[in-house]
Order: structure tokens, then sequence, then C-alpha cells
């Protein structure tokens, strides 16, 4: 009721709200993390668009030796296409299908988990839905962002999708095998980056003839120590 | 040959619940959205929202028309049916991490003067600010 006069017309009310429509998904991305740090397991969320060479990445590091102990989920529309090779690659793997979801958010993850132990790990690898710019919008819980950029796509690609560049640690340009090919243009991306990181940084592999993987593998075990060594200090 | 056991593990609860609510992530901001309404609707027993006004940053990764389109879909037959829906845009803007200079549109993001990284102080936002609900 009107409280002005009691006449039984409606009133308005106004409420602040001043909250995050993604405050739901931060919750459950916080558990998520909470739950990687106990186990002292570096999460990687690796995102890239579709055939940006994130399958190949993964599958080219188990080829690589190294002591890495890892595991994988894949998110993915409509097929497990993707858990099955990294599984043939012996990394054990569980793929998300998503239906017609176009990225992976804290819930499906979790859910995973469940499925996929990952205790003694030294990473789990989640390898988003290929797209460049849902899956940036979600956090999984993840320490670290990865972006695969292959060099087909054009050296343009991080000021045409600032927000998933935006939030990269890491870049790997993929497929460094085709350059002779191409008419790729390093410098302009290497400003592209620049201008979408606050802290750039680019890292050219190539998945076929194994080039730059151990630099990733190297990537990988740092941020893997300094996830412990921030556990030891209480960070 | 048997079919290999799938890996699925499946996120997808029903064709239904996918197709409307995640075909592109603004259905997810706008179910979000109209839960969160719902919610502080109840809360003070309003028969519906009037309004609603969200602010979104140009680095949320939230396309307006999109959310827009999106918003006109799933309100139908919530207390949201009839709401009017402000969107108020918020324009990225970059500052030093340590100095706090201020980064142009554009630039590349270190510090012009002491060479840090940069941080953004806003244009990262998809918020519900406020509500208004007619009670009876």
């Amino acid at each position: 009721m009107c409280e002005e006069c009691g006449c039984g017309d409606p009133e308005i009310v106004a409420v602040e709200v001043q909250e995050s429509l993604l405050a739901g998904n931060a919750r459950n991305a916080r558990h998520n993390r909470e739950h990687f740090a106990e186990l002292g397991v570096l999460a990687v969320n690796l995102m890239g668009s579709p055939g940006s060479g994130k399958t190949a990445l993964m599958e080219a590091t188990a080829r690589a030796r190294h002591g890495l102990r890892l595991a994988a989920l894949s998110g993915d529309l409509a097929t497990d296409n993707d858990a099955r090779r990294l599984l043939a690659a012996g990394i054990p793997a569980r793929s998300i299908t998503t239906g017609s979801a176009c990225h992976l958010d804290a819930e499906m993850v979790h859910r995973a988990l469940h499925h996929l132990p990952i205790a003694g790990l030294d990473a789990l690898v989640v390898e988003n839905v290929g797209n460049l710019v849902c899956p940036a919008i979600y956090d999984l819980g993840q320490h670290v962002n990865v972006v695969a950029l292959a060099v087909t796509e054009g050296e343009d690609k991080p000021l045409k999708y600032p927000v998933m560049f935006r939030k990269a640690d890491l870049v790997v340009l993929t497929k460094i095998d085709l350059l002779p090919h191409l008419e790729f243009d390093l410098e302009a991306l290497t400003d592209a980056v620049a201008r979408t990181m606050p802290e750039p940084r680019l890292l050219p592999v190539s998945a076929r003839t194994g080039e730059g993987i151990d630099h990733w593998i190297a990537w990988l075990g740092e941020r893997r120590t300094a996830l412990s060594a921030k556990a030891h200090s209480g960070v | 040959m048997v079919a290999p056991p799938s890996l699925r593990v499946g996120a997808a609860s029903g064709p239904d619940a996918t197709i409307k609510s995640n075909i592109v992530h603004e259905y997810s901001i706008v179910q979000a959205l109209l839960d969160r309404a719902e919610v502080e609707a109840r809360a003070r027993d309003a028969r519906s929202v009037t309004r609603l006004r969200v602010a979104i940053g140009a680095l949320a990764g939230v396309e307006q028309e999109l959310l827009r389109s999106a918003f006109e879909l799933a309100r139908v037959g919530t207390r949201c049916a009839g709401a009017e829906l402000e969107m108020r845009s918020i324009a990225a803007s970059w500052r030093c991490r340590s100095c706090e200079v201020e980064i142009g549109p554009g630039s590349v993001l270190s510090c012009p003067s002491c060479g840090a990284p940069a941080r953004l102080v806003a244009g990262d936002e998809i918020v519900l600010e406020r509500l208004e609900l007619e009670v009876a």
C-alpha cells in the first residue's frame, strides 16, 4: 500500500544491490581453488580457438620427457575425442560434455573432479571449450590462464579478443612449424600482446616438431613450484 | 567392435536447460540476473520488478545487444516480465600498478614512467546495481 496516503496504489521501492552477476560462479571457483591448494595441484585453464592446437600441445607435452605428473579435463560441446586423444597419449583425462554451452564454469569442473583423481599430481590442465570469448569470463578456480594461439589465426587476434588475452598469464604460439608457409608478422603479434596483456609472455612451440615444448614444460614446472612456495610461506 | 566406454562426465543436465541458458554466456548471465531479482522481490513480497540496472564493463566480455535479447526471452513468466533493463556502460581504465599513472586505451600496458605492469581499475564489471520493485 502507498505509505503516503494509504490509497492502495502500488508503491515502487528501489533496492541497491551492487553485486556481481558472476558471484555464484565465483563462490564455486573459490571452492575449487581451495581444493587445488589443499592438494598442491597447479590448475591451468587452457583456452583458445577451436583448432588452435590445445589438445596437440598436451599430446606433445605427454610425449616429452619430464617429471611432471599431469591430468586433464577437456570441455567439448558434443564429443569426448579430446579426452580420448589425451588418454591415448598417457594423460589421465575426462571429458566435460557441455551440450550447447560455450564455456566451462566452476561447477562443471567441480563435478568432473569427482570422476578424476588429482591427488598427488603436479598439475591439472583444464582444456576449455574452443572459443576466444566466453571461457575468459568464467573463473574455474585455476591458478593460471594459458591461451593457445596458432600462427594460422593471424597476429591481430589479441586486439580482437582483448577480454581473453587480458587474463592470460601466457600465450603459447602454436604450429610454428608452419611459419615458412605463412606471412606471419611476429613483431605485430608481440605488439598486440603488449597492448592487451599487462605482463605479456609469448612462448612459440610446435607440437609436431617438439620445438619449444621444453620451455612450456619448464614454465609449468616453475608455476607449480611457485604454488608450493606460496603455500609454505602461508601467503 | 565394442565401443570404448565414454569418458564423458557431462555437465549438461537437460536439453532445455542447456539450450536456453548457455548457447551464449549472456544467457547464463541473464539467468543469474533473474534469479537475483527474484530473491530480492520475494524478500520484499513484491508483485513485480519494474526496473533493473546493470553495469557492463567494456572488457567484461558481455555483448549488450545479446544480453538484451537474452533478457527478453528469459524474463517471460517471471516477476521481471514487465521490467525495464537499463545498462550502464563502463569504459576500460588502466593504471600503473606501482605509481598509479593512468595508461590510455590502446596503449602498451606497462607504465610509461616506471615500467611496471598496468592493472585494470574499471571495465570488467557485470554488476546488478539496482532494482525497482512494485510492492503492493
